[in-house]
């Protein structure tokens, strides 16, 4: 089982292409090839994450030619813990997309499926390549997928993803422009061996521009504030189900590359002192929080609202990073999983409210807890766990982060990470108000309205229990998983 | 002291939430909901009533379970002074359990499958914070319990019980960060979090300057144990259901932020260093002041309930006096009077919702000649003020006796002064309602007509135990004996 890193994005390249061949001449049978390949995929990147811990890193040399020469595939913990968690989020989200697809743009599965599956290859792509351009390679696959995914929305989704698609480019621009730096440096790709030679170089002014250029990259990419502007307008108008998938993961991957530069390539101490990138991306993160939040805060449209939390709550991850010390690194992983957990619950329960009763904005919701009562208890924990509230796991990121402050000496930080979670009580006990003390209109849809059908319940159950579990169990994924990856780096 | 394994701690914690899931899924039997509450409640004491003998023998059943932070466990030991809190909340959940259940029945109140369920989920939290052997458990049912009380706040879901829940959880979820950070911050400077008797940060008090630490915890918990002017949430949420003003807002969640500060100074911080610091003042006279402040406060409240609340915040100003003080006679007097006040308190609160049911009236103007008409009810209204204002025979008198004693062994005859003061403003919101009741012909109120059974036994109940402990401080429970052992431990080696 040599091939076991391989073995995740060739499972979903191929579904993607066999999902498409297929699908053009029998429609039905795109979901359960595209169901196959996640499923392949998570398996194998189950067995990876176990093998990993039992034996430590697994690499893979694609035909056979040794880095730097070749490409390298590496399964750590980090991306390990990362394809785990992306092939899981995935399954659950095409489970529950089926139905509402079949509502919302029935004409369009075969094409949605096979580019979720090409979106999902090239994502696992990014997280276990051991290659800067493979990397950008893989980037470029994983963003072409999801511009067109995201574009097959109502009217309005085309001209977001417009805005989406320049963004995009631009970050993977300056991705690639950095690389090529690092390039012209050492005349390596392979990410060890970059990080071997980068030391003896640290003085070039070619390093200073790289660093640059990537973190600029992947600001884009994860949207973090400021450059979060694309973002608000495409988790509105796309599919509802796609959002599901695509907010949980997506800019996930651009903070994974960010961490995997800190830990991986350049050494922690010069990404902190030598050039102080870290604490600019720390700033900008403790802006944005207590920023986006209030937009949140501001919004009527639930999916909007919910926008606003994804970009505030990237700021955490981000800021994580911006601590660069190992509990704040902690803290931005752990929050990464557990923010995947909260977001794709949340968004599949807006999609699920649009789905019986075609509504988003938040005073429409009156009544909603009585008529969808299991959809909105997954809420009333999601939303707990969003508030960082135990044991939901949406609190032992916070308290990560408020260690990793204190251990830093900052406290303004400190109070953005405290303060920021009174922010998300506000919007998220203003919605729980409404859909549990506010009684319906009597002419309103909501007093028809039921719990979506069980195979769109289930995954917002499974997302809600597991927000608790993820709570209970957090030590475990942290001392397994999590610190080695730190430790490794400080 | 020393410890061995017990599921006992956890039991007590897991009882009533087992008690919430049923009583969810009989939300349409409401007898057998109503079995599982009362169920859950007897259960939940028996487990915390059979961990007394062990205890007071100095042998703390612990539940470690896994680890919830690198290095930090989710624990639960039975200690002396968590069996106080723990007792005192367990045995009052049994009569709030029956009163409960005539006050909702009379006042055909909508989702009582709700309130039910978040009451036992309150409850656990409250078994949780009781018996949290360290900080970081303590912060995880701390913040549970904030959040299991505000459905039962906005019960009504009128804008005003809306708004109230709103101001609460400002309040609280502000005091629950606060918390956090000073947890992390303690954790930063020792590296543990495991409470023990007489502190663990003396090693690094000469590395840290630890009074902004201090102050910290102090809006944390202050928040919870409704210190002046940390306060004003807790008369707004007297909009809720009257059995959940009895036994959560003058039991469970404000004795919770007392607790904490029992937890805090004396077996985080430990007496020295917290003398030596300076918060031992600090803490007193907030304390004194939230007393006097409170008093006089309580006299311009005309609604029933928001006067309770007001006396309410004067004695946990009293526990916390105590407890700043240092001095063995305060740590029992305080101890002492988190149980001896909760049962006083609980028994206000239900003639209140007993007066509530029968003639709806919330104001006491309304109250005139109503001894005539509720003299059961009046009368155990009466028997407990005495107790509050701290006469004998009622326990209030015994936790002010040591708490007198206190204040002058540590030789601050100030705040003797303060104590006895407030016991004639005590005297004078609460004797002018049973003035009223009992003195001033009405109209309205002729002829004998009690309130329900189901109503009555339990503040007769209550009120009985608050004579029962007068005259009997070390009956059946042990308050006393538990208090002292817990002053013995934690100010063992404290000089004065």
């Amino acid at each position: 089982m040599a091939q076991l890193p391989a073995i995740i994005p060739v499972s979903l390249l191929l579904s993607a292409f066999v999902a498409f061949l297929v699908g053009t001449f029998r429609r039905s049978l795109v979901y359960p090839i595209t169901l196959l390949g996640i499923v392949t995929a998570l398996v194998a990147a189950v067995i990876g994450l176990i093998r990993v811990l039992q034996d430590g890193a697994q690499h893979y040399y694609f035909g056979g030619w040794p880095p730097p020469l070749g490409i390298e595939y590496v399964l750590d913990h980090l991306s390990g813990f990362m394809a785990v968690l992306v092939m899981f989020i995935a399954l659950l989200s095409v489970i529950y997309s089926r139905r509402s697809f079949l509502q919302e743009v029935p004409e369009k599965i075969v094409p949605l499926y096979s580019l979720i599956s090409l979106m999902l290859a090239g994502l696992t792509g990014i997280i276990l390549t051991g290659d800067l351009f493979n990397l950008y390679v893989f980037l470029e696959i994983a963003s072409l997928a999801a511009y067109a995914v995201m574009a097959i929305g109502n009217d309005k989704a085309p001209v977001a993803v417009i805005r989406y698609i320049i963004m995009g480019t631009i970050g993977a621009c300056f991705y690639l422009l950095g690389v090529g730096f690092i390039y012209f440096a050492t005349g390596s790709l392979n990410m060890g061996d970059v990080a071997r030679i980068l030391p003896s170089i640290y003085g070039s002014r070619l390093i200073v521009v790289a660093v640059t250029f990537i973190v600029i990259g992947m600001a884009l990419k994860m949207a973090l504030f400021p450059l979060h502007i694309w973002l608000p307008d495409v988790y509105t108008y796309s599919p509802s189900a796609v959002i599901a998938l695509i907010a949980p993961i997506m800019t996930k991957v651009g903070a994974y590359v960010l961490i995997r530069m800190l830990v991986s390539v350049f050494l922690p101490n010069y990404l902190t002192s030598v050039l102080p990138v870290t604490l600019i991306i720390g700033w900008l993160a403790a802006v944005g929080i207590v920023a986006m939040s209030v937009m949140a805060i501001a919004q009527k449209d639930f999916r909007r609202m919910l926008a606003y939390s994804s970009v505030a709550q990237i700021c955490y991850v981000a800021l994580g990073i911006g601590l660069a010390n190992s509990f704040g690194l902690i803290g931005a992983l752990l929050h990464v999983l557990n923010h995947a957990f909260m977001k794709c619950c949340l968004f599949q329960i807006s999609g699920g409210v649009r789905y019986r009763t075609g509504l988003w904005q938040i005073p429409q919701f009156a009544g909603l807890g009585r008529h969808m009562r299991w959809t909105m208890g997954a809420f009333t924990v999601a939303a707990i766990s969003m508030v960082g509230i135990p044991p939901a796991c949406g609190f032992f990121s916070k308290w990560y982060l408020v260690l990793g402050c204190i251990d830093a000496g900052n406290w303004v930080f400190a109070v953005v990470v405290v303060a920021s979670s009174l922010l998300n009580a506000v919007y998220f006990f203003r919605v729980l108000e409404k859909v549990y003390m506010v009684s319906p209109n009597n002419d309103s849809i909501v007093t028809t309205a039921s719990d979506p059908p069980g195979e769109m319940l289930a995954p917002m159950l499974i997302l809600a229990s597991g927000i608790i579990i993820l709570g209970v169990v957090n030590a475990v994924i942290v001392a397994q998983i999590l610190e080695p990856v730190v430790f490794s780096a400080f | 002291m020393e410890a061995y394994f017990s599921s006992k701690p956890l039991i007590a914690v897991l009882v009533p939430l087992l008690a919430a899931v049923l009583i969810m899924l009989s939300g349409r039997r409401p007898n057998i909901r109503e079995l599982w509450t009362i169920l859950g409640s007897v259960a939940m004491f028996g487990v915390v009533f059979s961990m007394l003998p062990d205890v007071l023998g100095s042998k703390y059943p612990e539940s470690v379970l896994f680890a919830v932070s690198p290095g930090i466990s989710l624990a639960l030991r039975a200690d002396t002074a968590g069996i106080i809190f723990g007792l005192s909340a367990s045995a009052l959940w049994i009569v709030t359990s029956i009163f409960s259940i005539g006050y909702m029945r009379s006042l055909f109140e909508k989702k009582q499958t709700r309130y039910y369920a978040c009451f036992a989920v309150c409850l656990s939290s409250a078994m949780g914070i009781a018996f949290a052997a360290n900080l970081l458990t303590f912060v995880i049912f701390y913040e549970m319990l904030t959040i299991a009380t505000y459905p039962l706040v906005i019960h009504k879901e009128s804008p005003e019980a809306i708004q109230a829940g709103r101001k609460y959880l400002a309040y609280l979820l502000t005091g629950g960060v606060v918390l956090i950070i000073a947890t992390a911050l303690t954790y930063k400077y020792t590296g543990a979090l495991d409470f023990s008797p007489g502190g663990f940060l003396n090693g690094v008090a000469g590395q840290y300057n630890l009074l902004p630490l201090f102050v910290l915890f102090l809006i944390g918990l202050g928040m919870k144990a409704a210190l002046i002017p940390l306060h004003s949430w807790l008369p707004t949420a007297m909009i809720a259901p009257t059995p959940v003003s009895a036994l959560l807002h003058a039991v469970a969640v404000v004795k919770a932020g007392v607790f904490g500060f029992v937890r805090v100074i004396g077996f985080v911080f430990g007496p020295t260093l917290f003398h030596e610091i300076g918060a031992g003042s600090v803490l007193a006279i907030m304390a004194s002041i939230t007393i006097v402040v409170s008093s006089l406060l309580a006299m311009y409240q005309h609604n029933l309930k928001r006067r309770l609340a007001y006396s309410t915040v004067v004695h946990l100003g009293y526990i916390l006096l105590g407890i700043a003080l240092l001095s063995p006679g305060a740590w029992v007097g305080g101890l002492v009077h988190i149980a001896n006040h909760a049962a006083m308190k609980i028994t206000l609160f239900f003639c209140a919702g007993a007066i509530y049911v029968k003639t709806h009236c919330e104001n006491i103007d309304d109250l005139d000649g109503i001894g005539k008409q509720m003299p059961i009810t009046m009368g155990a209204f009466a028997l407990v003020s005495i107790g509050l204002v701290g006469m004998p025979p009622v326990n209030g008198f015994i936790s002010k006796w040591f708490l007198g004693q206190g204040t002058l062994a540590v030789e601050q005859g100030i705040y003797l002064v303060i104590l006895l003061l407030s016991g004639l403003l005590n005297a004078g919101y609460l004797f002018p309602i049973v003035r009223r009741a009992f003195f001033v012909q009405s109209s309205k109120y002729t002829k004998f007509a009690e309130t329900s059974t189901l109503l009555l036994a339990p503040l007769v109940l209550t009120a009985l135990g608050s004579l029962f402990l007068g005259l009997v401080p070390n009956g059946i429970f042990h308050f006393y004996s538990l208090a002292s052992n817990v002053a013995t431990s934690v100010l063992a080696g404290v000089g004065r």
